[in-house]
């Protein structure tokens, strides 16, 4: 592994700001996004906070309207693509070539690219703020209140700019995942012997670079309308806002599986380690995924019951929506199979992920509920709606990151969390969430709507809002309760051993945390949860020769250098033309740089 | 396998408190309790879309205490006590299958009935039906009776066991039209026409309430209005009262300020020379029992502020502050008087 002139050389030590700036290891990029992910679910749950306080009570004025909009707006922005996205995103990054027995993802720098993109994007779309003017009409967006007559601040601009640059963060690693997951797996790993895990990410894998392009075309068309005079979205120019709704759920419905389909890889991951049996219907889970994504191209409209759909298209999204009920049944069904006849060990990992299966199907029902359009035009745009959200998504999406972060902490740092603490966390976060969003269920059919700063007592309203918003703070505390374990955990030595928890997946076959190159020996896969089929025949994995010729790509600054020149590009547009120009430079150098640079 | 007593008792304290939760649920979104509930329906259509709802309701119920019981009974039930061996089985063909059927049969069982009803909401109204018009403005809502020739806003009448049949439409971005007790939701759409209609039960003091359920502004939570079920005879009057010009007793100084003043170029007040067709009508505004659209009594007082600076109750208010340099304190009053007199 020389140093061949053009290339950075290779870290003499692995540590310092250089070496993260530069790096190419999907474990750091990995790391990377698991902390820039988690500082943003900060930054969200306090939008969150802010919300829920000024809803505690009626009549309120904590926060004036306009700073409520941009809140509400952020909130969901944040969680989605700066928290949720990106912690799953972390999982990946770690857990693909470990899991699949490789020595790193397919292209490196990609990896890079797609992670400085995200952090260079997601300061943009927040940065509204620090003017004032952060977006405001909601996550949606809907048009025509996005146009500049409604919106003529800049908070739009850093929505549609912030989310393109996301959305080629996203389509970057999409690629990346699919094609590392395709092609780089170990001797005998099978695709049906794949963790589900890796399932997972494989499916959302294809759901984003099918579902980005619509909302990249929307946001273009946006844009356009904004900045270039265009009419897409303005009626009196002869264009639909109907259009940009059917666009964005296009995106948007499949998003939510991008969401909540590595969750569902996650505790399929830790319920059967914790259980010491196997996964229940293996093939069964992944067919579903794979039916459930294919589903959630066929239902976007759903979102769109009450704007006037005709009865056929209504009746049609209708039945495929309550079709997606069939395999997410067969999931719930299977993951308690799962449990059924195991020695379960109560983690605070297995707490998260057992969790899962009830609070789940509460999101689940009232999901299936709506898929009936006379029952949704009573449901939709009420706070029905935010509790079944908030249920598949926090009780769903988030309790699976923090199951992971759990079950792979001894990986990833070479130390166990704090399990003591762990299930006051736990605890605190169960009893939270339930207070704050099962409540929600009867602001919804007490008739609330959403996103009101404000509304009158004597409604029916006012104790459930309190209620939620003292939930809203214990979820609040039981995060505190995570970060504290965190700098306790890490202040501890590093004394893990390769398979602290007996689980059956390759990457407990290396050391915690792993090397730089993974694995010293490719391992062999001989069977679907291959260490315990290794430990039940007795069978070792192959030992280092000492022959071994391992090729790490050299680290490299062009991603961190080309997603600045796209951030600048962006920048260009909310303040001056020169900036974007200033911009182009550079990402086209880098481009360059990028394509000459040897890769050993 | 048996479960051990102490699961019993867990899974048995479960469900008396899912039972407990359904029964604060059910106090909580009653009528009475909760003047917008959408399970305490007046009129036909809401009746039947609730029917529906109460069916899917149960099946939601059940799957999710049987899920709930699963859950609890197969995590508590199998706890790792140091001498269970976990049994190793990777599936069970049988099971799988009869557990993607039971999913279906369900689905089967919502998927009819919301059909049914899917076509039967798209039926045309019955030709007697009333003829209401309603315009979305950011914030408040446009009533039209082309019928009758009346134009109002923000306070709508409809006779009691008649179809009211309305017509949707937005003038500027998309709102949505809901009477939680009445009807299911409608957006309005600009450049789209949309449509709903119901028959209300029966004639009521208290007005029903209603709000605009898509976000449009920083004012989307002031954007309420109510919707009123008179017998006929109450309804005719009211209907009456609305079509002809401004009350003869309405205050005249009042009106001499109103028409010096910005007010005609964005109000209407009919028998006057003010046309304006940005804001409400004003012709009755002394009949109406709210203003703002819905967000408060039009008190004198509230008159006087909100003239002053409607921004102050309504954030994002399309309706211009008045200093006092073209509008003295003496003129306001009058202003107020003559709006309260327009009944
Ligand atoms: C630029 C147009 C404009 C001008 C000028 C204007 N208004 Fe308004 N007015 C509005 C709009 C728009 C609303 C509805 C505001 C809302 O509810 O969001 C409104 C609402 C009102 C209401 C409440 C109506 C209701 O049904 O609740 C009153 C009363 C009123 N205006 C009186 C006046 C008077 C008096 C003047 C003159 C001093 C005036 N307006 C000048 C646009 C205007
Ligand atoms: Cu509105």
């Amino acid at each position: 592994m020389a140093t061949t002139a053009g290339t950075l050389p290779q870290y003499a030590t692995n540590t310092g700001l250089w070496s993260w700036i530069t790096t190419v290891d999907h474990k750091r990029i990995g790391t990377l996004y698991l902390f820039t992910g988690f500082i943003w679910l900060l930054v969200g749950g306090l939008e969150a906070i802010l919300v829920r306080t000024q809803l505690a009570v009626p009549n309120s004025t904590v926060i004036d309207a306009d700073l409520y909009n941009q809140l509400f707006t952020m909130h969901a922005l944040t969680m989605i693509f700066l928290a949720i996205m990106p912690m799953t995103a972390a999982f990946s990054n770690w857990l693909i070539p470990l899991m699949i027995g490789a020595r790193d993802v397919a292209f490196p720098r990609m990896n890079a690219l797609s992670y400085w993109l995200y952090f260079f994007g997601g300061i943009f779309l927040s940065s509204g703020f620090l003017f004032g003017e952060a977006a405001s009409s909601g996550w949606f967006a809907y048009a025509p209140l996005t146009t500049n007559q409604y919106a003529p601040g800049r908070g739009m601009d850093f929505y549609t700019l912030g989310l393109l640059i996301l959305g080629v963060s996203s389509m970057v690693a999409a690629l990346n995942f699919a094609v590392t997951i395709i092609n780089m797996r170990a001797p005998g790993m099978t695709m049906m012997r794949l963790p589900v895990f890796i399932w997972m990410t494989l499916v959302i894998s294809f759901l984003l670079f099918l579902a980005l392009p619509p909302l990249t075309v929307a946001l273009i068309q946006l844009m356009f309308d904004r900045h270039f005079t265009t009419h897409f979205f303005i009626v009196d120019g002869g264009g639909d806002p109907i259009m940009w709704q059917h666009l964005f759920w296009v995106f948007g419905h499949p998003e939510v599986y991008i969401l909540i389909l590595p969750a569902m890889g996650i505790i399929s991951e830790v319920l059967p380690t914790f259980s010491r049996k196997p996964l229940f219907g293996y093939a069964a889970m992944v067919f579903a995924a794979v039916a459930i994504a294919f589903l959630s191209w066929a239902v976007w409209s759903h979102h769109m019951f009450t704007t006037g759909l005709a009865p056929v298209p209504r009746a049609i999204f209708s039945a495929n929506t309550m079709l997606i009920g069939v395999p997410t049944g067969v999931k719930i069904f299977n993951w308690l199979g799962t449990l059924y006849g195991g020695s379960i060990r109560f983690t605070t990992a297995m707490l998260f992920a057992v969790s899962f299966i009830p609070l789940f199907t509460i999101g689940g029902i009232s999901g299936v509920m709506h898929s009936s359009p006379p029952i949704d035009s009573q449901h939709q745009d009420t706070y029905m709606v935010v509790a079944h959200i908030h249920y598949v998504l926090v009780t769903g999406a988030l309790i699976g990151v923090f199951s992971g972060l759990f079950y792979w902490f001894p990986k990833m740092f070479g130390r166990m969390l704090d399990e003591g603490l762990g299930k006051w966390q736990f605890w605190l976060f169960f009893i939270g969430v339930n207070l704050a969003f099962f409540p929600m269920h009867f602001l919804g059919l007490a008739g609330m709507p959403r996103r009101i700063y404000t509304y009158d007592a004597g409604l029916g309203w006012d104790f459930w809002n309190m209620v939620s918003t003292i939930g809203a703070y214990v979820i609040g505390v039981s995060v505190l309760v995570f970060i504290w374990n965190f700098f306790k955990t890490m202040s501890k030595p590093m004394d893990q051993p390769n398979n602290p928890w007996g689980a059956p997946t390759l990457e407990w076959a290396t050391s915690s945390p792993p090397p730089e190159h993974d694995f010293d020996v490719v391992p062999v896969v001989r069977a679907r949860d291959p260490l315990w089929y290794d430990r039940d025949h007795g069978l070792e994995q192959p030992q280092p020769t000492g022959h071994e010729h391992i090729h790490i790509p050299p680290p490299s600054y062009y991603p961190i250098v080309m997603s600045f020149g796209v951030l600048l590009m962006a920048v260009g547009v909310t303040t001056s033309l020169a900036v974007t120009a200033l911009g182009i430079p550079i990402v086209i150098y880098s481009v360059w740089g990028w394509a000459l640079e040897p890769t050993s | 396998m048996r479960m051990p007593r102490g699961t019993w008792r867990q899974v048995a304290t479960l469900v008396g408190l899912s039972l407990l939760v359904s029964i604060l649920s059910g106090c909580a979104i009653s009528g009475a309790y909760a003047p917008m509930s959408s399970v305490a329906p007046a009129s036909d259509h809401a009746r039947e879309i609730n029917t529906l709802y109460r069916l899917v309701f149960y099946l939601a119920v059940i799957v999710f205490i049987g899920t709930m019981i699963a859950s609890l009974w197969f995590t508590l039930g199998f706890r790792d006590n140091g001498r269970r061996q976990a049994r190793q089985f990777h599936g069970n063909a049988r099971l799988e299958v009869l557990w993607t059927i039971i999913p279906v049969v369900i689905v089967i069982v919502m998927a009819v009935p919301t059909f049914d009803r899917i076509f039967a909401i798209a039926e045309p109204p019955p030709s007697d039906a009333i003829k209401i018009e309603v315009i979305g403005h950011q914030f408040w809502f446009e009533f039209r009776y082309p019928d009758l020739g009346i134009t109002t806003a923000n306070e709508v009448h409809v006779p009691a066991g008649r179809a009211a049949s309305f017509t949707l439409r937005s003038d500027d971005v998309i709102h949505s039209f809901w009477v939680p007790q009445l009807f299911g939701k409608v957006d309005l759409v600009p450049g789209h026409e949309n449509h709903v209609w119901f028959t209300p039960d029966a004639a009521r003091e208290e007005a029903y309430l209603g709000q605009c359920y898509e976000l449009c502004g920083l004012s989307h939570a002031n954007m309420r209005f109510r919707m009123f079920v008179d017998d006929t005879a109450k309804f005719d009057a009211w209907a009456k009262n609305e079509a002809a010009p401004r009350s003869p007793s309405a205050v005249a100084a009042g009106e001499a300020v109103f028409l010096r003043q910005a007010c005609i170029g964005c109000h209407t007040v009919q028998g006057t020379t003010a046309a304006g067709k940005v804001g409400p009508n004003l012709t009755h505004f002394g009949a109406r029992t709210t203003m703002g659209a819905g967000i408060m009594p039009p008190t004198a007082d509230n008159l006087a502020k909100w003239i002053r600076n409607s921004a102050d109750f309504k954030p994002g208010s399309l309706m211009p502050a008045q200093a006092t340099a073209t509008l003295n304190d003496q003129d306001l009053q009058a202003l107020v008087a003559y709006l309260q007199s327009l009944k």
